[in-house]
């Protein structure tokens, strides 16, 4: 640390922070104040925003109506048969899950490893997650067709029949993970957002909007004492999230283990379904950030280099993924088991193998152009490779629910699976919620977190030059 | 509603080694009822106030540790005492199943003290509090720093301590009406 001496001080002129800057040099408290906040208390509201609320209220109410009809009707109206129980529905929850754990992993695990990239992303991303959660959360509660009846083997409730959840079924881990989550998830982003709801409630300028900022922000007023507890809590947070956030598909991934279906019982999947959440989830957010920097202006605070880094991410773990994939295929042979050989082979030449293929394609093969700097900094090759990978991650779960069921054990109980337009229209329609959701969020609470620029600034250093330059 | 009389005195700085410094020479003259105000959090602030310390984690212990016993319980309870099913033979406290349900309550348990112990231990939510009278103090939430020594404070005196203040580079020194 103090090996280094004054001659090692960048030339005059240089921007302070050692790598590439995260935050374009040349703003002031202010200036990061004023541009994130604008996209907020601004009167004049974007038409691309309009547009966009219209057609996502419009296919929010295609959920509506698939949702009312399944509701009434019953899950017949889907495509889910026996031995394909699970179809959609279950595909849709873990592609979902999945995508929500990009959200903590960057807020929590990037904040603990001191990634002060993440600063610009976390926000946006802790909403995503949170939205995602909500569609996953929808279609184990639309699968049970009747939600109502199905509460009290899902939550511990003290009804008058005296009957109890089973604890030893990984589908009631399950019902804790995804709640866990979702609570845990909401009080993170928001414990984040307290400060900027301050800032808003002082800059507002309409008498109801203060009142609103101002009821959500508590009475927050940036008391030292107050900061302090704040951090705490707020590293903590980050340190209770961190597991919670490797736990929860590792319990996804054993509603599948657990079971002795031939492809789903196998020790690889946790870790694999961890990795392959953390992928899917940079996917979505790559998706979701690229046209919105653009469309904001928001360059100077999601730079390049957040993408790039974002890209390497996701480099890793869909090199994870392709090591799980690798290894499915050997143990179905290495097991000798007549059954998870022939699975694997049924997976990659049976009648749906065409799915398994695209799968290979868009997770594993495609996303190896990730390795050249041309295509990490180009946004819009990297928004392409991003749309790719999430529909390789769907392909994924696919193949893993359906393929694996529709042929089991007894040849006399094989049967094939076919989505219905309902299962269409409920998946499109938790796009439409999902899109709707976040573009709402954009519009009424700061889409990147202003306190934490502000603290990423040099001038918000004691002694600026010495601490950046000693290290 | 009115209170009477002043709440302290609120000095407005620029940057944050202004802050810093003013804080650390009231805390030397003897104030100790003085609190910073910030845009961002300030570690040295905090310390040159004299707030050292915060319990919020002995708080998320607690949580975690009520939410940890709470969960297993409940398992515990339903599976061996309330409703017992034979599962595949297994024993009715068949505990490694109770475990992930055990670590969710555990991170539930601890978040939610988090959240609710920093709150409270910060006395919020707070609707009203004097230091928002103080002129631009709206900034706070923006790009100033201010310090705030309060007339509770024994060494308080309203021309002794604005002398002081005004001794410290700030940009102006305003009374805080109660």
């Amino acid at each position: 640390m103090a090996t280094k001496g004054l001659t090692d001080l960048p030339p005059a002129g240089r921007p302070y922070l050692v790598d590439p800057p995260v935050i374009a040099p040349g703003h002031t408290f202010a200036s990061v104040t004023e541009k994130v906040m604008r996209t907020v208390l601004t009167p004049h509201t974007p038409i691309g925003w309009i547009f966009g609320i219209l057609v996502t209220f419009g296919i929010v109410q295609i959920l509506m109506v698939a949702a009312g009809y399944l509701f009434y009707q019953g899950v017949g109206i889907w495509g889910i048969t026996i031995p394909s129980a699970w179809g959609f529905a279950i595909v849709n929850f873990v592609w979902w899950i999945g995508i929500g754990h990009a959200g903590t992993l960057i807020s929590a695990i990037l904040l603990l490893l001191k990634q002060s990239w993440r600063t610009s992303i976390n926000r946006a991303a802790e909403a995503m997650t949170l939205f995602a959660v909500m569609c996953a959360g929808m279609f184990p509660i639309l699968h049970t067709g009747r939600p109502w009846l199905a509460a009290y083997w899902l939550f511990p409730l003290p009804l008058t029949m005296g009957v109890w959840p089973q604890f030893r079924s990984p589908l009631i881990w399950d019902v804790f993970a995804v709640s866990t989550y979702f609570t845990v998830s909401l009080l993170f982003w928001f414990t984040g957002l307290i400060p900027d709801i301050a800032t808003l409630r002082d800059n507002a300028k309409h008498r109801v909007t203060r009142i609103i900022y101002g009821v959500l922000c508590m009475g927050w007023r940036g008391s030292a004492r107050h900061w302090s507890r704040y951090e705490t809590a707020y590293l903590l947070l980050a340190g209770l999230s961190t597991p919670l956030v490797l736990s929860v598909h590792t319990v996804v991934s054993w509603d599948f283990a657990i079971a002795v279906l031939p492809g789903w019982h196998t020790t690889i999947f946790p870790p694999y379904f961890v990795a392959g959440a953390i992928y899917s989830g940079f996917a979505m957010v790559l998706t979701l950030l690229i046209p919105i920097r653009a469309a904001y202006g928001m360059k100077d605070f999601i730079t390049t280099r957040h993408l790039q880094n974002m890209a390497k991410v996701m480099l890793a773990t869909g090199l994870i993924v392709a090591y799980g994939y690798f290894f499915e295929a050997f143990m179905s042979w290495y097991s000798g088991d007549v059954f998870e050989m022939f699975q694997f082979k049924n997976r990659a030449t049976g009648p749906l193998g065409a799915f398994y293929w695209m799968l290979i394609t868009c997770n594993i093969v495609l996303p190896q152009s990730l390795w050249f700097r041309k295509v990490r900094s180009s946004p819009v090759l990297l928004w392409v490779v991003s749309i790719i990978v999430n529909v390789g991650m769907w392909l994924e779960r696919f193949v893993i629910v359906v393929i694996s069921l529709h042929r089991d054990f007894l040849p006399s109980s094989w049967g094939t699976y076919k989505a219905t337009r309902w299962d269409y229209a409920t998946f499109l329609g938790t796009l439409g919620f999902f899109t709707f959701a976040f573009l709402m969020f954009i519009r009424v609470l700061p889409m990147i977190s202003i306190f934490e620029l502000r603290a990423l600034l040099p001038q918000s250093r004691l002694q600026p030059l010495l601490e950046e330059n000693l290290q | 509603m009115m209170r009477e009389g002043i709440y302290g005195l609120m000095a407005e700085y620029d940057t944050v080694p202004d802050l810093v410094q003013a804080a650390e020479k009231a805390h030397e003259v003897g104030y100790r009822r003085m609190d910073t105000y910030s845009p961002f959090p300030i570690e040295p602030a905090a310390e040159a106030i004299g707030f050292h310390k915060n319990r919020v984690a002995l708080v998320v212990l607690i949580g975690g540790l009520l939410g940890g016993t709470g969960g297993y319980s409940l398992a515990y309870w339903i599976s061996v005492l309330a409703y017992p099913i034979n599962t595949g033979g297994k024993p009715w406290h068949s505990w490694p199943a109770f475990i992930p349900p055990t670590f969710e309550c555990t991170v539930l348990g601890a978040s939610l003290a988090a959240f609710i112990g920093m709150l409270a231990m910060n006395g919020l939510p707070m609707p009203y509090h004097p230091v928002f009278n103080a002129p631009n103090f709206a900034l706070a939430s923006k790009d100033k720093f201010f310090l705030c020594i309060e007339a509770a404070d024994p060494q308080f005196d309203l021309t002794k301590t604005r002398q002081f203040l005004e001794q410290t580079n700030p940009r102006v020194v305003t009374e805080v009406p109660n």
